[in-house]
Formats: structure tokens, sequence, C-alpha cells
């Protein structure tokens, strides 16, 4: 195969010692040069194997090879078809588990960089191209969306090109759901967020903030309100923690408020009014997204040190590998096949009013080692019977996933669950209440964002089935 | 945006408004709190509903002023707007069964204790009230108390109002005297309540308590508003803003909870300086 470029064209990004310490995006972005320079190395293949590996299924050959003729707005109309939020899935997507993982230039070389030139497209439009998409004329049928993350997002955005009234609740003051709350501005910048929102309003959606469905309004005041039909995208909810001793100890976060504090309420400024811990030497516990998230963003606001402690070893780490890559040039420091069995606190004898009194001192961890596969496959990680340590740190983060929210299962009658509390759909997105259908994390606990917009793609194709049906 | 359609002050850091939100006018039950931003980049508060006007479409919050967001709450005036008005919050309290009842408030604790006693006077149960402050110059709502309780209690730290002592001490001589309640209900300091909580221990009358966390989100997302509780001999994490805010006075761990509320203690005496700052200088 002469002539083929074997290597990804890098991703230009901030030097490590330079962003560890600012909140600043740290991938860059091609150049156009490189865009075109990556998009020749697309061999165009005729089965498209990377398409199957999409969520949303985005006519990835056919968006390239616009690339490659270098007709920008062209590429960025093709992936605009298929998914309402490129310029988010180009900066947030696991590429190397799903599109880029079929590349059949992937089998000898590297794969051609999908998401990189995503990103690229939706960039360039977002730069070069003012004119607001034209708004669908109305079908007359209403629709509301519960939450304005991912999946409600995408189902907004696919319902309203179709002519339908769309109604977004969001429970916080800003929409963006986890794009906004949880995953930080360096890796997903807000004005990208805001941007994406401000389409989908350009599209007709209109955005209710403020308003907590459940509480606000319940699901069946949304039917009486003459929505013909509800998608439930409400997100992850109670963040978990390992019930061991020491966790209402201050210092010990869930990753949901250490980054909801960061992201949402801006406490990362020089300035801010919501307070956050800052600086000393803090532990991240998990091995997801979220866990290197919140390991960077500690990193950021001026930790003197910082670890990622899990339980199993790096090949099981679920995060994003390029998140684990910048995490680890950045410095955090990967304890892994450790798990923490207490956390340690400060308790003054002799003055119960010694200030220093309930903060977190340290956390006492015992070494793991791996044994037979369990249920998912994976080694069971299983404890060195007396290993036990103690990591010096003042703050614990615990980012070891989510429950579903409780809020909307509880007021809405027949709506059915599953023991972990996640809202059971069929394999249309469809609930067990009829009109109303789900998808996200809402369902399936926490997952991804591309995921979620999968679910939240269907549902709109399936409510407009439902809709059309009557 | 949420306009403020009415402010009052009920003593010199007490204030309080109505605001206009029609959504949660309709929804909110006694015990059920709301978040706010005073303006756009602001902090987001809880604070407990103090009455509904479903017909107006109005809210009533009272609060203290007690750092730098509620500094700048009490700086706006009627005919301005809260950047944000979100709610109704928590599980209201609970109401079903109870015809004796004992309302314990404290402080400013007393507002969000007012429309709970209002709440139980309108469903026809015998209302106890004792509310507490710690001097006469802060005494609120004591004739809103008067209108829905069947017997009240106004007790002052050093007895320049109403009786000397704190709201213990009726309640102690009523218990001690054999009179019995379905429940009692206090709202206030975390070591009110937990006193109050240790008083009516020895007679088994069943305590709801109403939490304060400090919380961000107020709809089960962030977990920065857990307390234990301690349920047949196991510690058991619960989250305020969904749970509660009403627990039993006697899972719950206050020596936690008191401590956990002191995590920003710093920070937030620095905020509230420079917010008094700002103002000053405003007015100079």
């Amino acid at each position: 195969m002469a002539g083929i470029i074997p290597k990804k064209n890098p991703m230009p990004s901030q030097e490590a010692e330079v962003r560890a310490h600012n909140f600043n995006e740290v991938a860059l972005g091609y150049s156009e040069e490189t865009a075109l320079n990556e998009a020749s190395r697309c061999l165009n293949c005729k089965n498209q194997p990377c398409v199957s590996g999409c969520p949303v299924n985005i006519h990835i050959p056919e968006f390239i090879a616009k690339v490659k003729e270098g007709k920008f707005e062209e590429a960025y109309q093709i992936i605009n078809g298929t998914s309402s939020l490129p310029a988010v899935c180009g900066r947030v997507c696991p590429q190397e588990s799903q599109c880029e993982s079929k590349c059949t230039l992937g089998i000898r070389f590297e794969p051609v960089g999908i998401g990189r030139l995503e990103r690229f497209v939706a960039d360039w439009h977002n730069a070069n191209t003012k004119t607001a998409p034209e708004k669908p004329e109305s079908n007359g049928h209403k629709v509301a969306v519960v939450g304005s993350g991912p999946s409600g997002l995408t189902c907004a955005g696919d319902l309203a090109k179709k002519g339908y009234e769309v109604t977004i609740y969001e429970a916080l003051h800003t929409a963006g759901g986890v794009l906004v709350y949880g995953i930080p501005e360096f890796r997903l910048p807000k004005a990208i967020v805001a941007k994406e929102v401000e389409t989908l309003k350009e599209l007709g959606v209109n955005v209710e903030t403020n308003v907590i469905i459940g509480k606000t309004l319940t699901i069946d005041e949304l039917f009486e309100m003459g929505y013909e039909a509800v998608f439930v995208g409400s997100g992850a909810g109670l963040p978990r923690f390992m019930n061991i001793p020491g966790e209402a100890y201050k210092g010990v976060y869930s990753a949901n408020e250490f980054l909801t504090r960061s992201n949402l309420m801006k406490a990362y400024r020089e300035d801010p009014v919501t307070p956050i811990m800052k600086g000393g030497r803090v532990a991240v516990v998990g091995g997801g997204n979220v866990a290197m998230d919140a390991a960077r963003t500690a990193l950021r606001l001026g930790a003197e040190k910082v670890y990622i402690v899990y339980r199993r070893s790096m090949e099981e780490l679920p995060a994003r590998k390029e998140e684990v890559e910048h995490a680890q040039e950045e410095g955090v420091d990967f304890r892994l096949l450790n798990n923490p069995v207490e956390i340690l606190g400060y308790n003054n004898p002799d003055d119960p009013r010694d200030p220093k009194n309930g903060f977190v001192t340290g956390m006492k961890c015992i070494r793991m080692e791996l044994g037979e596969p369990d249920a998912s496959g994976r080694r069971r990680p299983v404890e060195v019977a007396g290993s036990e340590f103690v990591l010096d740190v003042d703050t614990v983060i615990m980012a070891i996933g989510t429950s579903p929210n409780p809020l909307i299962k509880n007021t809405t009658k027949g709506l059915e669950v599953n023991s972990h509390g996640g809202i059971i759909v069929n394999e249309d997105g469809l609930t067990s209440r009829e009109g109303v259908f789900a998808g996200g994390d809402a369902v399936t606990g926490a997952a991804t964002v591309i995921s979620a917009m999968g679910a939240g793609k269907l549902a709109a194709k399936s409510i407009d089935e439902y809709l059309n049906r009557n | 945006m949420y306009k403020i359609v009415s402010k009052k002050p009920l003593n010199a850091t007490v204030t309080q408004m109505e605001i206009e939100a029609p959504l949660v006018a309709h929804k909110a039950r006694p015990g059920q709190f709301i978040i706010l931003r005073v303006d756009e980049d602001g902090e987001r508060i809880p604070l407990t509903v103090a009455g509904t006007d479903p017909e107006r479409g109005t809210v009533k919050i009272i609060f203290q002023i007690v750092g730098a967001t509620t500094e700048k709450l009490n700086h706006k005036e009627e005919g301005e707007y809260l950047q944000d008005f979100a709610g109704p919050l928590g599980v209201a309290t609970e109401t079903e069964g109870i015809r004796k009842v004992c309302i314990i408030g404290g402080g400013v604790g007393c507002a969000i204790a007012m429309p709970v006693a209002q709440e139980f006077h309108r469903l026809g149960a015998e209302v106890t009230s004792i509310i507490g402050f710690r001097n006469r110059d802060i005494v609120i709502l004591e004739k809103e108390f008067t209108e829905c309780s069947d017997r009240l209690y106004v007790m002052t730290d050093d007895g320049s109002y109403g009786r000397e002592g704190n709201v213990t001490v009726p309640l102690k001589e009523m218990l001690e005297k054999g009179e019995k309640f379905d429940r009692i209900i206090t709202i206030g300091p975390l070591i009110m309540m937990k006193f109050v909580t240790l008083t009516a221990k020895p007679y088994q009358i069943p305590v709801t308590v109403s939490m304060n966390p400090i919380m961000i989100d107020g709809t089960g997302m962030c977990g920065g508003c857990r307390l234990t509780l301690n349920q047949d001999g196991k510690r058991v994490t619960k989250f305020a803003c969904v749970d509660g805010p009403d627990f039993n006075g006697y899972e719950v761990d206050f020596d936690e909870a008191m401590s956990r509320n002191r995590m920003y203690a710093d920070f937030e005496r620095h905020a509230y300086e420079e917010a008094c700052n700002l103002f000053k200088k405003e007015v100079a």
C-alpha cells in the first residue's frame, strides 16, 4: 500500500505543563491543511465499516470525501443530517472504541482520525457560517423533552427538524445537562454547548430552565398541557459512595459535586461565589471519564498532588484513551490495583472547637490483585491480605458512578423501573407508559454522551412513528 | 427572571419577599424548599417556602442575612427580578394521622415552622407552638403563630421578651406533666433540634427535624447535602434534597451534620465581608 500515511495527524495541543494550570481547551483542533491531509488517508471503503461503529450512524466516508475536496460546509451538512451535536461529539466521543475501531486502515496502520475531522468540520462551520438554520414548518404536534443533556438535545433537534413543536424542560439554570455541569471547560468549552443549544432554538425548540419534572410539573401534567408525547432524558442522578467509614468527613466529594462546583458554578474562577477545596493533595477514586475529569480539574485548581485510585489495572480502566494519556502527561499519579477501605479525618480530643476537626487527613487503601474473570468478563480484583497503607491526602473525590434520579419515577404512576432505578424501555425507547419515551443515563445508568445521543435519536424516530400512527 | 412583588423587613437581619413564580406557587406544600440565584453567575441557595398564593402566583420566602448571597438578595427591591427560582423541592412535611402536634421553631427557622403550623391548624389538628429567639429585637412572626396555634410559647435567651430560656424549657414542662403529642416538629439551628430531640426521647414522642445542609443543585444530583442516619444499628447515607429535608430526629447524626455545615466557614466569612464592602462602597 504505497503512498499511505501510516499515522494519524497528531492533534495540536497545549503543552502538558502549561495546560495543567489553566482551564482552556487542551486540544486545539486541526488546521485546514492538516484536515485535508488527514481526510486524504480515508480509503472510502464501499462497505463503510466505520458507520456501523457510530451510535448515530454518521455518514462518515461521505463527509470525509467532502473534506478532501475542501467543501467543509457540505461536509458539515452531511454530519448534521444525523447528528445534532457535531462539535460536541468530535470532542468527547470514545472514537477509538467506536468508528475508528472499525476503520480498515486501522488493521495495518493507525485509523483515520474521524473524531478529529468531525471536530474540524463542526468548528469550521461555527466559525464561518453565519446563516441561521431554516425553521421547519410546524406539523402541529407538541412534544415535551425532559432534560437538556445529550439525549434530550438530540431528541429535540431531530423532532424539530421534522416540524414538531418541542419544549425542553431543564431543572438547572443553564441548558446542556452533563455537557455543562459535568464535562470540564478544558475538554468541552461551554461556549460550544451554548452554540449547539442556540442552534436548536433557531430550529424552533423552546427551552424552559428551572423546571424540575417530577416536582414543578409532573409527566401527567405535561399531557394535560397538550403535549402528545414525552421524552425523558433526565440523566444520571444520585452519586454512589463506597459505604466505607469516613465518607462524611469534610473534603470528601462526589465527582458530581466537585465537577458541578467547578463547571456549572464556575468555582475555578479567580473570585468565585461558590466555594470548592483547592490545592492540597487529592485522591480520585474510580477509573472512568468522570474520574479523569475530576483529577484533571483538581490539578488545574492548584493541587500539589493528584492520585487516581482504581481497583483494577490499566487494561480495565474504562476511560477514553486520550483522557488517560492527557492525565498522565499532566502529572496525575495512577495508583492502580488499589482500593480504599477507610477515609481518615482529624479529631482533636482536647478541643471540640478546633477548626481542623472533621477534615480529611488521609485515605486507607488495600492493594488488589486480579483473580478469575467475573460476570463482566474482566478479571475480578481481590484484596491482598495485610497490604493496607495510608495515602496522605486532604481531598477525596468519589467517581464510582451514579444511580438514576428518583424524582420522575416517584411521581409517575405506571412508569416501570428496574432494580437499579433505571427506567425500563423497549427496543423503540418506549417506556411502560403510553406516549412516554426515555433514553440516556436515566435508562442505562452512567454511560457515554454518544450512547445517550443514540438513545435520543432512536426515541425521536419512535415518537415520530407513534404520533403519525394516531 | 422572577419578579419580586413585595419586600418587607421582619427584623434587622430577616427579610420577607414574595416572588412571582406561578408554577412553584401552585405546587409547593409546607416543608418544601426552592433554590434561587440572585443574579447571573450567582450562587445557588436553598430557601424553604414560607407560604404561597396560588391565585396571585406568588411564593413567600423569608431569609436571614448570613452571607454574601443573602446580603445581595437583601439589596434587591420590590419590582426588581431574581435570575432563577426553581422548585418546589424536597418532600412536604408529613401531616397524615397527626391530630396533636408541637411545632418548635428557633430564630429564622420560625419562618419555616410557620407554614407547617398553619397547615396543621387548617387540617384541624391541635397546635402547640414554641418559638425561640436570642432577644426581643429579633422576634418575628408572633402574630402569625398566635393565629394558627392553640397555645403559643415565646422564648428569648435573655428573657427580654416572653419567657426566659430556650425552647426545650416549656417542652420539658409539658412532657413532664404527662402531655402527649402525636408528633414534635422542630425547625431551627442544628444544635437546637438536637436538644429538642434529646428532651423528647424519654417520652418516646416521634420527632421530625428539618435539615438544612449545604446544597448545590437541590435535585438529587450532586450529593453535597448528604447526611447520616442511624437506622437499626446501621449507618445509612441520605440526601436531604430528595429524601428530606424532614427526617426522624432520633436517627440523625447531628454532630456530623454540624461539622459538615462548617466546611466552607472561612470562605463564607471572607465572601460575606467582600459583599458588605462592595455595598458600603456603593453607598459611599
